[in-house]
């Protein structure tokens, strides 16, 4: 909502600067979005009248004019607008006048100046040269009874602000400079110059039928017939400029007052060509594919839940959205039909949307407009459209039906101001304030107040509504500030529970640096990941590259780590936690929202320095990662049906032979390994890529430690180095060495793994570290030697062992 | 014994000169051991006279004493000298890098989520979490933004299908958790929230953290009070906030609230809204509007980390620049 400074003030004018009355209106919560002076600073100049204008001997598109306005001599100015003619008034900069800077910043001074030979004495301005408005075509014409001589500045009162608010949704009320001088009047308790609509006396009996179809679509509808206007008689001067301080341009008289109307009361109108109509006014729903021509030229196929208003032939206009072009005032128009009325906001909403429409019309019906205002807001424009055009009005037609909307009453109980503000005042202060609203004090009793709501404020309807008002008015800046007392309650604090925050630092106290990626990727790239998901796809993404909800937040990282590579670094560890979304097959039905920790790492272990060169990362140093997280967890000592497993694993996006599940308690609960050379190729990495990703909730599932007692008697090593075939794997060995050590090995050890040279071509030799340990008494060798025989014995039998 | 004076001189010489440890143990060897030449002088103590033997005995005892003084001082001297070659030697560069030094780091905002769960956490707020893709219900109608309200078309939503939409806000969270838990009430809400939008001052993915207080008589004081502090804790300074009346379906009286701010055009810069719940939520969650009341706040983390860092391009958190994430460790 757009308006100039000085129209509010003609309806209340407060004794403050704008900059107070700017902020006035921003902390009663109508945000103030942009102060901006109504024209550029200019100086020196005048309004001028043209007396003669003579072709330029030398120049095809110049002429020589002479120039009343500058003191009592005419002046030689030469001009190359195409409208530069005797008879007219236009700005007049003299010599000596400063226009406003242009796009380089610098003010423009006239000077006396030579053009092709000819002297000219000062410029003749369109408006863009002064800032004052749009049109450059030519010479800004003034009225004809603008006072020759006089400054621009005074005879325009440019010294005025557009001031721009930005209105939310429930304030439809202050979509008008009425809605606004009425929040000013309460602010400073002022009373509003509210002018005085006098009813149009017709002077034709002519009536055109209005017959209502829409049920509670359309509610009331007013319309009326002025015949004989002349549309040529263009809007005056203080009309055009109050339009254009509010950001409207201006069209013909007609649509002047129109647009006038909706800026002053705000009530949207809109003027038919009677002769295009044809039997009678019917609201009504459109029908299915029916079609309709816009103003905007736009050609609409509506359907049924869009509201038309219609003649016998068809649809005129889509209701408080937009006219159509067929019916519209045009140059030729003798005689108009006037409408206003009001559309209930549910019939409105959304629909201009799906048209890609989007009118001052719409806007405020979709928000509500005051259901009580047609009458006035057709009186007012018919009296402008006659003192403007001439024309002879006809009576009001109104049709009503029983859908129009009740006053909404509200109780507002006197305690309430205290337990939901935390104030108290008294209630003459509230009397006041609710009263300068336009609310209507129906009933009172020693505890509470009922009250009539105006038709304008859709947005009362409750207790708490009334608060606000008040605390809005009081001002919220002036309203109590508390320190509130919240009851201690001691909460478990559930040790089995750990804190994402403990997972993060352990990765990043082994140098990753987390990033946050978006949770909707590229559908090309989410496909080399999860082939074989099917992602779930936003209707409407922003752009082909966040388009559908990634599957694993692999993509994302990987995204990340390829803008920091293209960057000039060479290695990165990166992680991220949050959702990934994956449906079994599809649908909604099956979605299910998994919050998951990743990694990718990539290039050196360690960044370059004058310790030597690094290694690349490898599978293991990503292994190694993820263990320590479930170090965190408790993992080595958790019980056996939570038990943390590695084992081999398949997925489309990793290599093969470098892949592994982790399993807890049987169940996969994350995946981890090398990109597969395809993957890698297919996103564009020089080298191995290392990518992890594990469930949250299996990651932080912790256990409250266990006290074992420590035994007092000496620990014993015995290392035993055993060649098998290769495609026995660690954990082979680990579960047949653990299963039959006895219950005194503590610990286990592989320290080392050898293939090469000694050794079968399809066999490894690995070495392992026992460690066992009595509680209670000191082992013999007997004792450890029949364990280590029981393991060398197992390990021949189960895993084809030798020792070497 | 006529030549103790020369023995002893001769000796005291060669201690004074020894270049390290075997010689001066030679020195010793030489002149003090079993077979040393001043030892040797006390085996023919046997010669003289009783009377002479006590004191040349002594004498020759001196003798000894002394040598063997200064074989010890210049022991500990040769001594000392060793470590400190040693030392000297094993000096290292200690302006040098020392290894594996490469430390990771925190995201700035979840750096930023974590200062904001611990301020609240620390004064009794629990924290929650939910789902992004939400139904309609959650995100809109259970927060009193029925479907044809032009609050409902602001949102920017990202729509899933004709029921769901990536969530707007972390509201849905609320209307969850009063859902499932009965009053008093007192949580935050934090977590990542999506629009669609894209531009220099948009994301189309943020995060948020709300936060919800139902208890009985909790009043427009309090939520001032809670938002003042809050933001006194965040900034560690006594910064100026104000509250400007705005409108958010789900809260009535609702508020924006601006704090005190240099650079800005106005003085003055938007960090959140906030509101008393709106009664229609609470029924709509099962709480008794007449028995409970209760507020409502929303935070834009990543507009509180552009100020408490600095940062000037909105942008930076998503595209995950090391250069960038790595001011933040």
């Amino acid at each position: 909502m757009k308006f100039s400074e000085s129209w509010l003030r003609e309806w209340v004018n407060p004794e403050i600067s704008t900059q107070q009355l700017v902020d006035q209106i921003t902390m009663a919560g109508l945000e103030v979005d942009a102060v901006e002076p109504v024209a550029g600073q200019f100086t020196g100049v005048v309004v001028g009248e043209i007396i003669a204008a003579e072709q330029h001997p030398d120049a095809d598109k110049l002429r020589v004019c002479t120039v009343a306005g500058d003191g009592d001599e005419t002046k030689q100015v030469v001009c190359g607008a195409p409208n530069a003619r005797v008879g007219i008034k236009i700005p007049f900069a003299t010599v000596g006048a400063v226009l406003p800077p242009g796009d380089d910043g610098k003010a423009f001074k006239i000077k006396k100046a030579k053009l092709r030979g000819v002297e000219s004495f000062g410029m003749l301005c369109a408006q863009t040269e002064l800032q004052a408005g749009e049109d450059d075509s030519g010479l800004w014409e003034l009225p004809l009874d603008a006072p020759v001589g006089s400054d621009l500045n005074d005879y325009l009162k440019l010294n005025d602000q557009c001031i721009e608010v930005d209105l939310t949704p429930n304030r439809s009320d202050c979509l008008c400079v009425k809605g606004i001088a009425r929040e000013v009047g309460v602010l400073n308790r002022l009373d509003v110059a509210v002018p005085e609509i006098p009813a149009v006396q017709p002077t034709i009996d002519d009536t055109f039928s209005v017959s209502l179809e829409a049920g509670d679509a359309c509610s009331r509808y007013l319309g009326r017939i002025v015949k004989n206007v002349d549309v040529s008689k263009p809007s005056p001067l203080w009309l055009q400029e109050k339009l254009r301080r509010g950001g409207v341009r201006s069209i013909d008289a007609i649509v002047d007052v129109t647009n006038y109307v909706l800026m002053e009361l705000g009530q949207p109108m809109h003027a038919f060509d009677f002769d295009k109509l044809n039997g009678q006014i019917v609201v009504r729903m459109a029908e299915n594919k029916e079609k309709l021509t816009l103003l905007n030229d736009q050609e609409v196929e509506l359907n049924d839940d869009v509201m038309v208003i219609a003649d016998q032939s068809g649809a005129l206009a889509m209701a408080g959205i937009m006219g159509g072009e067929p019916s519209s005032v045009t140059s030729t128009t003798k005689d108009i039909f006037l409408e206003a009325a009001f559309f209930n906001p549910l019939a409105i909403a959304n629909r201009a949307r799906r048209f890609g429409l989007h009118t001052d019309s719409s806007h405020r019906f979709e928000r509500g407009v005051d259901f009580d205002l047609a009458k006035q807001a057709m009186e007012r424009a018919t009296q402008l459209i006659i003192d403007i055009t001439g024309g002879e009005p006809g009576p009001v037609v109104v049709a009503e039906n029983e859908h129009l909307p009740k006053l909404a009453e509200v109780t507002l109980r006197k305690r309430r101001i205290e337990s939901g503000l935390g104030f108290t005042l008294a209630d003459d202060e509230v009397l006041e304030i609710l009263t300068r609203l336009g609310l209507t004090q129906l009933s009172s009793d020693d505890d509470s107040w009922t009250f009539q709501v105006p038709s304008y404020r859709f947005d009362i309807q409750i207790e708490e509504d009334l608060l606000e008002e008040v605390a809005r008015i009081y001002g919220y800046n002036n309203l109590p500030v508390t320190s509130m007392t919240i009851p201690a309650q001691f909460k478990r604090q559930t040790e089995t529970q750990l804190p994402l925050s403990r997972v993060r630092s352990t990765l990043v106290a082994r140098g990753y640096q987390e990033a946050i990626c978006y949770s909707f990727v590229d559908e090309k790239s989410q496909s080399v990941i999860d082939p074989d998901i099917k992602p779930v796809p936003l209707q409407n993404p922003i752009s082909a590259d966040l388009s559908v909800m990634r599957t694993s937040l692999w993509a994302g990282l990987l995204g990340a780590l390829k803008h920091n590579l293209n960057r000039q670094q060479t290695r990165a560890q990166l992680f991220e936690t949050g959702l990934k979304f994956v449906s079994e097959d599809g649908s909604l039905e099956k979605l299910v929202q998994t919050p998951v920790i990743a990694g990718v790492i990539y290039g050196a272990k360690n960044t370059e320095s004058w310790h030597g060169k690094s290694a690349n990362f490898d599978f293991y140093d990503l292994k190694g990662d993820v263990e320590a997280m479930l170090a965190l967890a408790g993992a080595e000592s958790l019980e056996e049906s939570q038990k943390i497993e590695f084992r081999p694993g398949k997925h489309s996006a990793l290599h093969p032979g470098q892949t592994a599940e982790v399993l807890r308690g049987g169940k996969v609960i994350g995946i981890l390994g090398s990109l597969h050379p395809q993957a890698q190729k297919a996103l564009d990495f020089d080298r191995s890529v290392f990518v992890f990703e594990l469930d949250q909730a299996a990651l932080t599932e912790a256990r409250v430690p266990e006290f074992e007692s420590l035994s007092k008697h000496p620990e014993v090593r015995r290392d035993l180095a055993v060649v098998v075939d290769q495609s026995v794997t660690g954990a082979d060995l680990e579960r047949v060495v653990r299963s039959s050590a006895g219950e005194w090995l503590t610990e286990l050890k592989i320290f080392d793994v050898y293939v090469g040279e000694g050794i079968d071509t399809q066999r490894k030799s690995v070495a392992l570290g026992l460690t066992f340990q009595h509680p209670s008494s000191n082992l013999t060798d007997e004792q450890i030697n029949a364990s280590v025989d029981a393991v060398v014995k197992h390990l021949e039998v189960e895993l084809n062992a030798t020792l070497r | 014994m006529d030549n103790l004076a020369a023995l002893t001189e001769e000796a005291l010489g060669l201690v004074k000169n020894a270049q390290d440890l075997p010689a001066l143990d030679h020195v010793r060897v030489e002149y003090l051991g079993k077979k040393g030449q001043i030892t040797a002088l006390l085996k023919g103590l046997g010669k003289l006279s009783a009377e002479e033997r006590p004191a040349a005995g002594a004498k020759i005892n001196e003798a000894k004493q002394q040598v063997q003084e200064q074989i010890n001082v210049k022991k500990d001297a040769l001594e000392q000298e060793a470590i400190n070659a040693k030392l000297a030697e094993e000096t290292l560069d200690v302006t040098l890098p020392g290894r594996d030094a490469e430390l990771g780091g925190l995201h700035p905002v979840t750096r930023t989520l974590e200062r904001i769960e611990r301020i609240f956490a620390a004064v009794g707020y629990n924290v929650e979490q939910g789902p992004e893709i939400e139904d309609n219900y959650h995100n809109f109608d259970a927060l009193n933004i029925p479907a044809h309200h032009p609050a409902r078309a602001m949102h920017d939503t990202f729509y899933i299908d004709s029921n769901h939409v990536l969530r707007t806000h972390t509201s849905p969270v609320q209307v969850r958790t009063m859902e499932s838990q009965e009053p008093p009430i007192y949580i935050i809400c934090p977590g990542r929230v999506y629009r669609c939008d894209s531009d220099q001052t948009h994301t189309p993915m943020f995060h948020q953290v709300e936060g919800l207080a139902i208890d009985k008589s909790i009043s427009f004081a309090d939520l001032k009070g809670t938002i003042v502090q809050f933001l006194q804790a965040f900034f560690e300074r006594d910064l100026e906030v104000r509250f400007r009346p705005s409108f958010f379906p789900f809260t009535e009286p609702s508020a924006e609230f601006d704090i005190q701010w240099e650079s800005s055009k106005t003085g003055w810069l938007e960090v959140g809204g906030c509101g008393m719940v709106h009664p229609n939520v609470l029924r709509a969650s099962g709480v008794d509007p007449e028995k409970y009341t209760g507020f409502a706040f929303g935070l834009g983390v990543e507009r509180l980390a552009m100020l408490r860092y600095g940062v000037n391009d909105l942008r930076l958190f998503f595209e995950n620049d090391v250069k960038f994430l790595k001011q933040f460790r």
